[in-house]
């Protein structure tokens, strides 16, 4: 069934919105919009470095995307600038030092902009294997991690003072955060990844009245997102990336519509996974 | 119920170093179940910093801190501020840490006024319902060492009062240690058994003077406040300058004070050189 390439775009994009939901929804509890930028502007020098070394790929960019989780850390203990400072830093150097270490590589033919905004016509068999592989080990994880990832969230001093560990709990959700930009850069591209971890859990955020509610919406949304964009990229023939983000900023918009509000209106009841489909 | 005399936690020594200043230094306490310890001191004088040493937040510079193994903590830290984004309800934070019995949770929420509150969102709470959730929460965890910082804070004069009823409550139902930060230098909740003066050290402590039977209070707290308020005498043998530096009852100055620069002993206190000794 996986032979025609539109439905394998299909099962591939619904695996990372899956995927980018939940995690997202940590990015934007968090603040930490501008740490997922960073890391997938720096998800090119993972690119590069593969070229460089001859080495897979997704594992390049999961690596060097940990690494940079490991530098911001370190730099916060120790630097005088402020996070957003060094967010900034990281995420531009990272991408230039990308895009040079590619230019000295003369010998490479290679879609620059495929990488940019993401390829996912172009979705092999091997890739499903590694965005729905890759997917399910950190849904599991996230899983395992959910109670105290989200106490510390809350509040850290609380969740240490009472027997967790946020610290654990923060690098497990790095290592996260760099898996599924591993593994979603072919989806959407490097400079859009950040679109789909944030854009889907904002809609959510209209309708949830639980955290774990608001991560599952997410998901859903973002699946809604990639199914409407790659039709309506297939319709009118533009950039399939772009216009899945296209697609989850317009549900956005209308999130914000007195059309939402037919759902919302029924406050204090749980909203359920019907409200979300009264969306469109 | 733990009713044997083995400490809770103990610090020893115990201090915290931040850029070159002693935020506090030379804290020894100890809180043993079924007891009441209540902090007081100004602003910056190290009684949260104090409380989070006890809490194995913070690592001591100097000194130790002890707690017991598999001791169950509850803490209502000093600050929790609940991003917008995050959608939390009442029962959902009950369970932020751990998987409290429905029976406790129910049976904090009843002690602590808020039942009804259950479904409400957490950041759509007054700042005194606020203040009583937190209590309700810390307590369904059934600790055996509660740490409040500064519980009654935007809480009015018959909520105080309430609260500090509520917490005696709770040392005699649970039988767990207390230790309770307040910025009120004088007046503590009555059933407090010790009191600890911090200024960047201990500088006295002891117990609070019950007030119950003064006509004087009674009219300036009400009859059922002074049953609940007790003030605490303070015996310094050393004033606080302006500029942080210490004159001790000898008429020197030092730019500390310390348990071992020679000018006091604040291991005891000598009641004969002391104004007031009608403490204890």
């Amino acid at each position: 069934m996986f032979d025609d390439f539109f439905t394998r775009a299909l099962v591939a994009g619904i695996g990372v919105a899956l995927v980018a939901g939940p995690l997202g929804c940590f990015i934007v509890w968090r603040r930490l919009a501008y740490f997922g930028d960073t890391l997938s502007h720096a998800a090119l020098l993972g690119v590069a470095m593969a070229f460089l070394l001859e080495v897979d790929i997704t594992l390049s960019v999961f690596v060097v995307s940990a690494l940079v989780s490991v530098a911001l850390l370190l730099l916060q203990q120790r630097a005088s600038l402020s996070s957003d400072a060094l967010l900034g830093l990281l995420a531009h150097s990272a991408l230039a030092l990308g895009l040079v270490v590619l230019a000295f590589m003369t010998w490479i033919r290679m879609d620059l902009m495929g990488f940019l905004f993401g390829d996912i016509l172009a979705v092999s068999h091997r890739d499903l294997a590694v965005i729905w592989g890759g997917g399910t080990i950190v849904i599991v994880v996230l899983a395992m991690v959910w109670q105290p990832l989200f106490a510390a969230t809350v509040n850290p001093d609380m969740a240490e003072a009472e027997g967790m560990n946020p610290d654990r709990a923060n690098f497990v959700f790095m290592l996260l955060m760099a898996t599924v930009i591993a593994i979603s850069m072919k989806i959407v591209g490097v400079l859009l990844i950040t679109a789909m971890l944030i854009i889907p859990v904002a809609t959510a955020r209209t309708f949830a009245s639980g955290p774990e509610q608001m991560a599952g919406l997410a998901a859903l949304i973002g699946v809604l997102s990639v199914v409407s964009g790659l039709f309506a990229s297939l319709e009118w023939d533009t950039p399939s990336g772009p216009t899945i983000v296209v697609a989850a900023m317009a549900l956005f918009i209308l999130s914000l519509t007195p059309i939402a509000s037919l759902v919302t209106r029924r406050r204090g009841e749980p909203a359920t996974l019907g409200e979300g489909r009264t969306l469109q | 119920m733990l009713h044997n005399t083995d400490p809770l936690v103990s610090l020893s020594g115990a201090g915290i170093q931040r850029d070159g200043n002693w935020l506090v230094r030379g804290v020894n306490l100890a809180i043993v179940p079924g007891e009441i310890v209540t902090l007081i001191g100004p602003n910056g004088s190290g009684k949260s910093t104090t409380a989070k040493i006890a809490l194995g937040l913070l690592k001591p510079d100097e000194g130790r801190a002890a707690r017991r193994d598999g001791l169950v903590v509850g803490y209502v830290p000093q600050k929790v501020l609940i991003d917008w984004t995050l959608p939390l309800s009442v029962d959902r934070f009950m369970r932020l840490t751990g998987r409290p019995g429905s029976h406790d949770v129910e049976a904090a929420m009843q002690a602590t006024g808020v039942a009804h509150l259950g479904r409400a969102e957490v950041r759509t709470l007054s700042g005194g319902e606020f203040q009583r959730v937190l209590l309700a929460r810390a307590m369904a965890r059934r600790p055996d060492l509660l740490v409040l910082d500064e519980p009654v804070q935007g809480v009015d004069f018959s909520g105080e009062i309430a609260l500090y009823d509520l917490i005696g409550q709770i040392r005699d139902d649970l039988g767990c240690g207390i230790m309770m930060i307040s910025h009120d230098l004088h007046v503590v909740m009555a059933a407090t058994d010790r009191v600890i003066c911090l200024n960047g050290h201990v500088c006295c402590e002891g117990s609070p003077k019950t007030v119950a039977s003064s006509e004087e209070y009674r009219r300036l707290f009400g009859s059922r406040a002074t049953a609940t308020l007790a003030v605490y005498q303070h015996q310094h043998d050393h004033t606080h300058l302006p500029d942080g530096r210490v004159r001790h009852a000898d008429g020197t100055i030092t730019d500390h004070c310390h348990p071992d620069d020679g000018h006091h002993d604040h291991a005891a206190y000598d009641p004969v050189r002391t104004e007031g000794d009608d403490v204890r």
